[in-house]
């Protein structure tokens, strides 16, 4: 394939693409308005382009990806499932979208109930008390979390230092600890792939501010001693915090509130069906228990009647988070989707990608080392360990994957599992998807074993050829 | 549920394939008592139908844009959005990705990364970007936790003259970790050298500037600059993006990093968020940069290609000792500000900041020649201080009758700031809004005068 040129090749002196607003008052000369050394000399270098121009070059990279509406993206621990486009169009609707942050309060009731009566939304969902609505992603969430932790220790004079994380357990959680000033402690899971409630007491002490779980964890496994862990962590002075990127598996199904959870953060780009926009814009909003209220980020939404407003008067509040409320337009998404859903088909949806995902891994279980079997939640983990000895890796496994049109899993993550595939189908995905992804890696493991190199020279129908990713950590090139 | 695609039959014959009876065999590693036995106490599902007009409804509980003019501004802009940006951002293939970990079949988001790197490098005058960060506040945040992994210092000096939620941000992030702020005054409008020279010495981490300011003042960058060069420190500018189609980028008085919001390029106010957080510093720097970045590179056949890079600065791979926490960032902001920067080309952001000064000019002289005076005196861009002669909150709730929303009180901000209006104007203000604007004021302002 021909390589394609960037917007910058392709620019000519003279070509533009804007028309503006004519110019109704008298024209103020830059000269005379702003001392001359604060003033711009060089234009910046721009592309001068046409409106065409700029129509087919990003139609021609679009083409280049794989997207949800394409087919199967079972990224581990992403939650790709399908992006209902009525969510695109309410979230367009002017009342939302061209609404000033700062206007006054009267000025913007209905986004201000939106957030509020979302946020109940949410409560009810995970059984928690309270909200903020601000973070803006998972990892956002985390650190106003590990924020409120730090705030509900001092508040009591206590002066503690460390988290406790399984080592399955998502990179933005130690990050996360890391900001808050806390010292991430690694707890190892134990042969179930899960915390081992015995073992984890030797880990406890007045140390300890909080453990931070993934439930169901990253290997798609309900944490079944979460109580007694949670009662053990409660026991020593500490919080329990949930990483809720997961819980998709449950909802309707078990309510973190309902096992000893004080905070978590969900993924509405996950969970709550809203785009991943091909990095984001995500929403993690946080939800707690009581407890935790007094120090939520400022501004919470209150209600007085039908009027809702910003509370600011929360002197134990950790302050602010984010500029202005987070996400706001990612928000209105998730809102339309439970707007649909109802109980009912949360808890259908939830229902339905545990099925598909424990149907695809009775499918995969004779091809592939499932290193911790059992029933699993909406995703599973495989290892492609056994896979070394034809000297074929995951990533091979992974990249040729897309020959038979698919978006590779999640690989190497969690940490755990050697040579890990991290599969998460969701809900959004029909028996025959699953089917054919299924034959697609038996198609492979075949592959592997008449001819390897075929396998780890994938891919070989993508828009690119395996892509050489550490030349570019060798030879930097990031802005031309 | 409709987003659903399994029939009840395929429901028994895929728990069949399974090897279960029922969907309850599927929840054995759940504790009964932590199953949840009634349903979820949440409103009966609507229709699609229902729901849109559910959402309309709420959307229409707050005012309508047709018959309001804006006048707010403070870190959030009402530019135009051409329409082509929306176009290419509601392509599926942009919005249904994800984060373009395996680059085969990611290249369509990957290279337009590439482009808004370039191009945020090529307005700010800076060597490197990197791929988008929440907002313009934890911008501010990520680039002093970047100052101090660079000299390990922490004393962070910040002009008081910032966006005070941008620095309220900045405050949470440090506020844990034994970081010492010091935030200049701001009673002239504009940061004072003189103040900076004092507070910095040897443990200086960093300067943080943003320009223009919160009060619309264009600050003079260059001796805040030399005084964090002298003293070993970053010097931290944020910027408004559209301010540099007109205003010396910040390479040129000695930035180390630029952040800011870019929300004003191509992306709806949408009632603060989404945002556009930006970061780009010196290349230097690029191991401690925050974030995903881009690279340029070749795949198998040699052909030139583009891949996530240097991700072992990132929380997936160096976990608590990761440059950052951001894992989910702002992508497709990113591609709308990317098709936007290309809309405009070099030219237009020349003309579109321009557009933006002259009516701002305009508005000021108008507003003087009517009597009012103005709260700081230093030269602006395209929002400035007003002092009314009544509480400005007052002349807000005044002029709602005429659906105008004039300004910003910053009494809500600096309590001895109770008659400060911060007023902006974007090339979507026409000349007739301002008139109307500073007539409304006029009349408002008199109600004050006359005693109400
Ligand atoms: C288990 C888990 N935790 C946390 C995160 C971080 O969420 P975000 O990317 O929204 O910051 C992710 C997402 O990628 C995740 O999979």
């Amino acid at each position: 394939m021909r390589s394609r040129k960037t917007i910058f090749e392709e620019s000519r002196e003279g070509r533009r693409a804007y028309t503006l607003p004519s110019l109704d008052v008298p024209a103020a000369s830059p000269d005379a308005v702003l001392p001359p050394g604060l003033i711009r000399r060089e234009a910046p270098e721009l592309p001068e382009v046409s409106e065409p121009d700029i129509a087919r070059h990003f139609v021609n990279l679009s083409v280049l990806n794989h997207h949800v509406d394409r087919d199967l993206y079972p990224l581990g621990s992403c939650t790709m499932k399908y992006n209902p486009k009525v969510g695109e169009d309410v979230a367009n609707l002017r009342g939302f979208s061209e609404l000033h942050p700062l206007l006054p309060e009267g000025l913007v009731q209905g986004a201000l109930r939106l957030t509020y009566e979302l946020g109940r939304t949410l409560c009810e969902i995970t059984g928690m008390d309270d909200v903020t609505m601000v973070p803006a992603a998972g990892a956002h969430g985390e650190l106003t979390g590990m924020l409120l932790v730090r705030a509900y220790h001092e508040d009591r004079g206590s002066r503690r230092t460390k988290v406790l994380i399984p080592d399955s357990s998502h990179g933005t959680n130690p990050a996360s600890v890391e900001i808050a000033g806390y010292e991430a402690v690694e707890i190892r899971s134990d042969s179930r792939g899960r915390i081992d409630a015995d073992s984890l007491k030797s880990h406890l002490s007045e140390d300890v501010a909080a453990i931070m779980v993934t439930n169901p964890n990253t290997l798609g496994l309900f944490e079944t001693e979460i109580c007694k862990i949670a009662g053990l962590v409660h026991d020593a002075g500490g919080l329990v915090y949930m990483d809720g990127a997961n819980m998709n598996a449950l909802l309707g199904i078990s309510r973190p509130g309902d096992f000893g959870i004080d905070i978590a953060h969900l993924n509405l780009h996950k969970t709550f069906s809203t785009p991943h926009g091909g990095g984001g814009p995500g929403s993690g909003p946080l939800v707690v228990k009581e407890e935790l209220t007094p120090y939520l980020p400022v501004p919470v939404v209150g209600r007085e009647g039908d009027t809702y407003r910003f509370v600011y008067d929360t002197p134990k509040s950790i302050g602010r988070i984010h500029t202005f409320y987070g996400n706001f337009s990612v928000l209105i998404k998730a809102y339309c989707y439970v707007l649909m859903c109802g109980a009912h088909g949360l808890r259908e949806a939830a229902e339905s990608a545990i099925i598909n995902a424990n149907y695809l891994l009775s499918k995969l279980r004779d091809g592939f080392m499932v290193p911790y079997d059992g029933v699993c939640k909406h995703e599973f983990v495989l290892s492609g360990k056994d896979k070394l000895k034809a000297g074929v890796r995951t990533a091979d496994i992974a990249k040729r994957l897309m020959d038979y049109g698919f978006h590779p899993p999640t690989v190497y993550f969690p940490l755990i599992v050697e040579e890990a595939l991290m599969i998460e189908p969701t809900e959004t995905e029909s028996r025959e998807t699953l089917d054919r992804f299924a034959e697609a890696l038996g198609r492979i493991n075949a592959e592997i074993e008449a001819d390897p190199e075929k396998v780890k020279g994938a891919p070989y129908s993508t828009p690119v050829r395996r892509v050489d990713e550490a030349m570019a950590a060798r030879k930097i090139d990031v802005a031309e | 549920m409709v987003y659903i695609p399994r029939t009840e039959q395929e429901k028994t014959e895929m728990l069949r394939v399974i090897g279960v009876k029922t969907f309850d065999d599927l929840l054995a590693d759940v504790p009964e008592d932590l199953r949840l036995e009634r349903e979820l106490d949440l409103p009966p599902p609507l229709s699609e139908f229902e729901a849109k007009t559910a959402l309309r409804n709420l959307a229409s509980m707050s005012l309508d844009p047709d018959e309001w003019t804006c006048f707010l501004g403070g870190g959030a802009y009402d530019h135009y959005i051409p329409s082509i940006v929306d176009h290419i951002s509601s392509r599926s293939e942009f919005y249904t990705a994800y984060t373009p970990y395996q680059p085969e079949v990611s290249q369509g988001t990957l290279q337009s990364i590439f482009e808004f790197q370039s191009l945020i490098t090529r307005l700010t005058g800076m060597d490197i970007s990197n791929a988008s960060l929440y907002d313009g506040g934890t911008a501010i945040a990520e680039a002093v936790l970047m100052a101090n992994a660079v000299n390990g210092r922490k004393h962070v000096i910040v002009s008081g003259c910032i966006n005070p939620l941008r620095l309220a941000v900045l405050e949470a992030y440090l506020g844990s970790s034994g970081f010492k702020i010091s935030v200049t005054g701001r009673e002239g409008g504009a940061t004072d050298p003189e103040e900076v020279r004092s507070l910095a010495g040897e443990d200086t981490c960093c300067v943080v500037l943003e320009n223009p300011n919160f009060f619309g003042v264009v600050e003079n960058g260059k001796p805040i600059g030399d005084i964090a060069q002298t003293s070993g420190a970053l010097f931290i500018v944020s910027v408004d993006p559209i301010s540099l189609g007109l205003l010396k980028p910040p390479s040129e008085y000695g930035a180390d990093v630029v952040v800011g919001e870019g929300q004003s390029l191509g992306n709806s106010l949408s009632f603060g968020g989404a945002c556009l957080g930006f970061i780009a510093t010196r290349s230097q720097h690029i191991r401690r940069l925050p974030g995903r970045i881009v690279g340029r590179t070749v795949d198998a056949d040699g052909n030139r290609c583009f891949c996530l890079t240097l991700q072992t600065r990132e929380q997936h791979i160096r976990r608590e000792r990761a440059t950052s926490n951001i894992c989910t960032n702002q992508a497709l902001l990113a591609l709308r500000a990317t098709v936007y920067l290309c809309w405009l080309g070099k030219h237009g952001i020349a003309e579109v900041a321009n557009l933006c000064l002259s009516k701002t000019v305009y508005a000021h002289r108008q507003l003087l020649d009517a009597g009012f005076s103005p709260r700081f005196t230093g030269p602006f861009f395209k929002e400035f201080t007003i002092k009314m002669p009544v509480d400005a909150a007052t002349v807000v709730e005044r002029l709602a009758g005429q659906r105008i929303a004039p300004g910003i009180p910053l009494g809500r901000f600096y309590e001895n700031e109770t008659e400060t209006l911060l007023i902006a104007f974007t090339e979507k203000r026409t000349k007739a809004e301002i008139d109307e604007l500073v007539l409304a004021l006029k009349n408002a302002a008199g109600k004050g005068r006359g005693g109400s």
